[in-house]
């Protein structure tokens, strides 16, 4: 049963926190300040991490996947390194019934040229 | 307000021009999901895990809270990654008891690609239903396991009982060039879609 133990730990990294104030989808993309990689030396080996996996952007559900944790707790991290403004988040936010049609041509080019 | 958004570059403020996709890859039990995402994804598929909430749990109804505090749900997904897009395919969890999974999937994704295996046709119709439902543009992939098809498309097409403009294809999921063709039918069929509902 290590399964509860690593979840009281996930659940210590956030410092108690469960909801986030961003709404993070699992593909919203997330890149390194020029902040963030300035103090990514002091922070915690957490946050480090997460600074040095985007330093290219990259989605929440990679941060996720990559650092072995919870969507949930991957998210309540990225959002507060978002707040702190060690991490920027795309401002690119897709309808929730899908892309403009324009980017739907230029996906489908992209596709095509692939 | 998120049109707005979506339809305007950054303001600055973010410095990230890149803009995310994604295409949910569904279907039945083995029926090629994974295969699907490793053959086009540009890393090695990764998986997510995210926990249930008790109130999800609450359909099985077992009284015991830390069994629903302990309960996951993997996610596997690629990445295929554009000038000035990154692509994300995730498969859908296997069970249909993890639906709450699935809405997070479907919302602002361009489509989905059901994959089938012919010899278990009504696998597939829980995502059907569901895509169907919540009005998300599919292509269905029939998988030609070991290079054949036990029903071909037009039987399939009988079968399953789905809109006409609706595309079947039938593919090799660990074919690269079968794969790509399926993404860029249900491009082809969300465009075709959103310029119909277009006044």
């Amino acid at each position: 049963m290590d399964r509860p133990a690593r979840f009281v730990r996930q659940f210590a990294l956030t410092r108690g926190r469960v909801t986030s104030a961003n709404d993070l989808a699992l593909d919203t993309l997330v890149q390194a300040t020029d902040l963030g990689r300035r103090d990514a030396a002091r922070m915690a080996p957490q946050q480090r991490s997460i600074i040095e996996l985007a330093r290219t952007p990259l989605s929440v559900a990679e941060v996720s996947a990559h650092m072995g944790l919870h969507l949930g707790i991957a998210r309540v991290l990225v959002s507060d390194l978002a707040v702190s403004e060690h991490l920027a988040v795309s401002t690119y936010v897709n309808d929730a019934d899908g892309p403009d049609l324009s980017t739907l041509e230029r996906l489908l080019d992209d596709l095509q040229a692939f | 307000m998120t049109s707005r958004l979506s339809e305007r570059p950054s303001s600055g403020d973010s410095g990230i021009t890149t803009r995310s996709l994604k295409i949910v890859i569904a279907g039945g039990f083995a029926a090629g999901k994974t295969t699907f995402v490793e053959s086009i994804s540009e890393i090695t598929p990764l998986t997510t895990e995210a926990p249930m909430t008790s109130l999800s749990l609450g359909v099985d109804d077992t009284g015991d809270v830390r069994t629903k505090t302990h309960t996951t749900v993997a996610l596997d997904f690629g990445r295929i990654t554009f000038n000035t897009s990154m692509l994300y395919l995730f498969g859908t969890p296997g069970q249909d008891r993890f639906w709450f999974m699935w809405d997070e999937l479907v919302r602002g994704a361009v489509g989905a690609v059901v994959m089938v295996d012919t010899r278990r046709l009504a696998d597939c119709f829980p995502a059907l239903d569901f895509f169907d439902t919540h009005k998300v543009p599919y292509v269905i992939a029939l998988n030609r396991f070991n290079g054949s098809l036990v029903h071909s498309t037009e039987a399939v097409r009988e079968a399953v009982d789905i809109d006409p403009d609706t595309p079947i294809v039938a593919i090799d999921a660990r074919n690269r060039a079968d794969v790509k063709a399926s993404l860029v039918a249900v491009v082809r069929h969300a465009i075709a879609r959103r310029k119909a509902n277009s006044p």
